[in-house]
């Protein structure tokens, strides 16, 4: 136990990914009290366009809203769209890849195939499709990157469930005439969560940068909701006039992005044990 | 040698048809959707819908109008733009060049300096300069590309005035400049992430031990031993995760008004231009497609033991 | 035999693994020489840290590991105090090495002619034709059929006891004073394990080269040895000719190690009797217990073993051991 305490500290890519993490869940959670305007009934354009002073720390947009509470709000848009769309295509993932990896035969055939096909479609470019099937909207964006990285998820359970499908303890669970199901998700599954882990992190990551592309495209979350990517749709317009519009939501996401990614190569480096080694 | 490149080509058969599969689904699930609106957000009047929807052959089952596609596939036929009603090959060839151009510099400057960044990196583990390196790396991959546009484009346009601020410039080398760096700046960082990983696990294998312990010089085994195995390491990744760089020229042709495949895609899905959007997804992972299928050649070349497989 | 000229010696060698689990002593004060022409067996189990000494003898062992002190003496000098391009010019050159793993030593990527070459070219100064032809040469001594073929070959085409051949060919290259085998035939079918063996020791014929064997295999031990370390835990425990220690194993541990070794016909000379196992595991290098690691597992143990470490004892022409109350002890 104290060694795992250890271990975890000696990681400053977890702590620092941990920590980054914990604060945007605390601000999106208490956006509303920590933000001092409200990012979109507030407009005045009496204030539009001011440079960051005391009083408006980011400074204020076009439409005179104030870009820190924009920026506090969108960490619900990006966290959400994290969250949301990781999970969604971590289940697709998981599905398919456990049973993939311990039905064999045909039915593993075809998800490698089709894991195969989605692979070799860039992540953006099907997001972009899926985006032009559904129209814009944040619910579409849940949907769009939900059904875009499952492959890797799926990938990466199908190749852990090869490698312990044959160990004792999932035989002992058939030989004791559990069910496929749960031997599956109840003696397989927890025994290959860590690289799962390390995936969602990543794929979490992942899938803030592309709502953020998305939403910049102006294909993503729509106006008025602030979202990091949408409020720099505009901003090189103003490159000129009022470039801190362009810094802030920026920095923004990545400091998000970073911290997720940091988040993910932490938890690698401490449960793959090949990967820790060659630290 | 030959069967394995045979193989690899035909498998590349059914990857491309797997792909307009699920492409040409994607994008023509819902009928109608696109002649309802077509010519942006005005609504059409039905009697005028019913007539495009004719024109377009939108009445006919998806499978039937999927077969049609692919047979206009095998001619080199992407059908034709719903808005102009020009002929997608034709409205898409000129935009080939630029984005093919946009590409290739910015893999040049990622591979450039993110392979040498990642082996020096692995070469000096757990120094500062490693930390700085992978910190940097991590960074890059983590940076939102428009975001890093953007920033290049105040510096060195509104604060330098060095460079133009976006567009083609009829081919002026100056205008490519910071489109290129802001798409190869995460591709870099991937590559030299990458390169390190590979290197630090070469290092660990036994043929290293051995090759130093035959008393051959760092510079030697560096060269010879270490980069060779890296680089069918390397190699497979960069392909896969040239996906990401692809993906990458539709935002950076958008932030820099980049008259390429990326601009026209986002337009296409702006004014619901079907045909158009399928031309760029389709193009876009050929393009991709084509690059992995050239890794895995490239890597028979390099690894003995693929010949005889 | 040529007069017992000393090539190698090393004299309280310690090497130290730097882990977040704290740290390692993996060689811990370790003092023997090797001699001209002789084969000295190295036995232990794994961990026991026979491998980590003739890493630190070549000086390859690799962060976090190091070698915290001791000297190395090759014929009076010390390898400790040499240059990075110096220690270059004696691997392989004058102290060579063949591990344990036939299958992952040689690069898979290049032909096994280059890899012998290039101890030519590196330590020879020969053009790259001159080494290609000394390489076939090679090949044909450790007696690979069609040497002039095979060279082309690449690691993947042959078998494991080829590549040994490869990897013994690339040792012998340039006729170095001493070879250092980690564990050759560990990974070799039996029957390719004896020629490999016996190739050795044709070699060291020839070539009067001075061998380290490392192995756990007593049996090994007994075909080509003339003198013996048993390490334990870092340590040596005990140190005798090689008849000597089958005849007269002193050290408990060693005495365990011979009765671990199955023996033909003993089933029906005296009965079904059960291979005796080493209770218990070796200790882990982290936390050694005082006094004498063996303790936890020795069958002979004392309550004053563990009070405090033990030291070696020198018998003179009997050898070394570890242990106060060594078989043969007055007391």
């Amino acid at each position: 136990m104290d060694n795992w305490v250890k271990k975890i500290r000696k990681r400053t890519n977890l702590v620092a990914g941990t920590i980054v993490f914990l604060i945007i869940v605390f601000v999106a959670v208490f956006a509303p009290y920590l933000a001092p305007t409200h990012p979109w009934d507030d407009a005045d354009l009496m204030i539009s366009e001011l440079p960051p002073s005391g009083e408006y720390l980011f400074g204020t947009d076009s439409k005179g809203r104030d870009i820190l509470s924009r920026v506090i709000y969108g960490s619900r848009i990006s966290l959400s769209v994290g969250v949301i769309s990781q999970l969604i295509n971590s289940v697709i993932g998981i599905v398919f890849g456990l049973t993939a990896g311990y039905f064999g035969r045909l039915w593993d055939d075809i998800v490698v195939a089709v894991a195969n096909i989605m692979l070799s479609i860039p992540s953006l470019i099907f997001a972009l499709a899926v985006m032009a099937l559904l129209g814009p909207g944040l619910i579409n964006v849940f949907i769009a990157l939900g059904l875009t990285n499952w492959a890797y998820t799926c990938r990466i359970t199908r190749s852990q469930v090869l490698g312990t499908k044959n160990q004792n303890y999932v035989k002992a669970a058939k030989a004791m005439g559990f069910g496929r199901c749960r031997v599956m998700f109840l003696h397989i599954l927890p025994n290959i969560f860590g690289p799962i882990l390390v995936m969602a992190s990543l794929g979490m990551a992942d899938a803030i940068l592309m709502e953020a592309s998305l939403s910049f495209l102006g294909l993503g979350t729509q106006p008025p909701v602030p979202s990091w990517g949408g409020m720099l749709a505009g901003a090189r317009e103003q490159l000129f006039t009022a470039p801190w519009l362009s810094i802030f939501p920026g920095l923004a996401i990545f400091i998000t992005v970073l911290g997720l990614n940091l988040l993910g190569d932490g938890l690698r480096d401490l449960l793959d044990p090949h990967m820790s080694e060659t630290k | 040698m030959i069967s394995y490149v045979l193989r690899r080509l035909i498998q590349f058969v059914p990857t491309i048809f797997g792909v307009t599969l699920i492409v040409f689904f994607l994008l023509n699930v819902l009928p109608g959707n696109a002649a309802m609106m077509a010519g942006g957000k005005n609504r059409i009047p039905p009697a005028a819908q019913k007539l495009m929807i004719k024109k377009w052959g939108l009445d006919q089952p998806v499978y039937a109008r999927y077969f049609k596609y692919i047979k206009g596939l095998c001619t080199a036929d992407l059908g034709t733009s719903f808005i102009s009603g020009e002929r997608v090959t034709d409205v898409l060839a000129p935009r080939l060049w630029p984005t093919f151009k946009l590409a290739v510099i910015a893999l040049a400057i990622a591979c450039v300096t993110g392979i040498p960044l990642g082996f020096y990196s692995a070469l000096r583990q757990g120094t500062a300069m490693d930390t700085v390196t992978m910190i940097g790396a991590v960074s890059g991959v983590s940076m939102p590309q428009f975001w890093l546009g953007l920033l290049l484009m105040y510096f060195f346009s509104v604060y330098l005035k060095i460079l133009p601020t976006v567009g083609y410039g009829n081919g002026d080398p100056k205008f490519i400049i910071l489109p290129a760096i802001t798409l190869g700046v995460g591709y870099m960082a991937l590559l030299a992430r990458t390169t390190r990983a590979a290197v630090v696990e070469t290092l660990s294998q036994d043929y290293i031990r051995t090759a130093r312990s035959k008393g051959i010089s760092d510079l030697l085994i560096n060269r010879r031993h270490v980069l060779r195995n890296t680089l069918t390491i390397i190699l497979t990744s960069a392909g896969l995760q040239f996906g990401s760089l692809l993906g990458g020229t539709v935002v950076v042709e958008t932030l820099f008004s980049w008259p390429g495949l990326g601009t026209m895609m986002v337009n296409s899905i702006y004014y619901r231009d079907t045909p158009i959007t399928q031309g760029c997804v389709m193009i876009i992972i050929v393009g991709f497609l084509v690059i992995n299928l050239l890794v895995d050649l490239s890597y028979a070349l390099i690894d003995p033991r693929i010949k005889y497989q | 035999m040529q007069p017992a000229k000393t090539v190698l010696n090393i004299d309280s060698l310690f090497t130290e693994f730097n882990t977040i689990d704290g740290t390692a002593r993996a060689v811990n004060d370790v003092t023997f020489d090797v001699k001209r022409g002789e084969i000295l067996g190295i036995v232990g189990e794994s961990g026991s840290g026979k491998s980590v000494t003739a890493l630190s003898i070549m000086r390859l062992i690799r962060p976090p590991g190091s070698i915290r002190r001791g000297r190395i003496e090759f014929f009076g000098r010390d390898l400790m105090g040499l240059s990075g391009d110096e220690m270059k010019d004696v691997r392989g050159n004058r102290i060579s090495m063949i591990f344990q793993e036939p299958m992952t030593s040689l690069h898979p990527l290049f032909t096994i002619g280059l890899q012998i070459s290039e101890m030519y070219i590196k330590h020879m100064g020969l053009s790259k034709k001159e080494a290609w032809e000394h390489a076939i040469e090679m090949l044909e001594k450790v007696q690979i059929p069609s040497p002039e073929k095979r060279v082309k070959d690449y690691p993947h085409q042959m078998s494991g006891g080829m590549r040994q051949r490869v990897m013994i060919a690339m040792a012998l290259s340039c006729n170095p004073e001493l070879l250092i085998a980690d564990e050759p035939t560990t990974a070799l079918d039996v029957t390719i394990q004896a020629q490999v063996i016996d190739l050795m020791w044709q070699l060291e014929k020839e070539y009067s080269t001075a061998i380290m064997m490392i192995t756990h295999d007593l049996g090994v031990i007994a075909e080509i040895a003339q003198r013996v370390i048993v390490m334990y835990a870092g340590e040596i425990v005990e140190e005798a000719e090689v008849n000597q220690l089958f005849e007269q194993p002193k050290h408990p541990y060693t005495r365990a190690l011979l009765e671990a070794i199955p023996k033909l016909g003993r089933r029906t000379r005296m009965g079904r009797k059960p291979l005796q196992e080493i209770k218990g595991i070796v200790p882990g290098l982290y936390n050694l217990p005082a006094g004498c690691n063996f303790y936890p597992r020795c069958p002979e143990a004392r309550p004053d073993c563990r009070l405090s470490d033990i030291s070696l004892i020198d018998l003179g022409i009997r050898g070394r051991v570890r242990c106060p109350y060594y078989q043969g002890a007055k007391a």
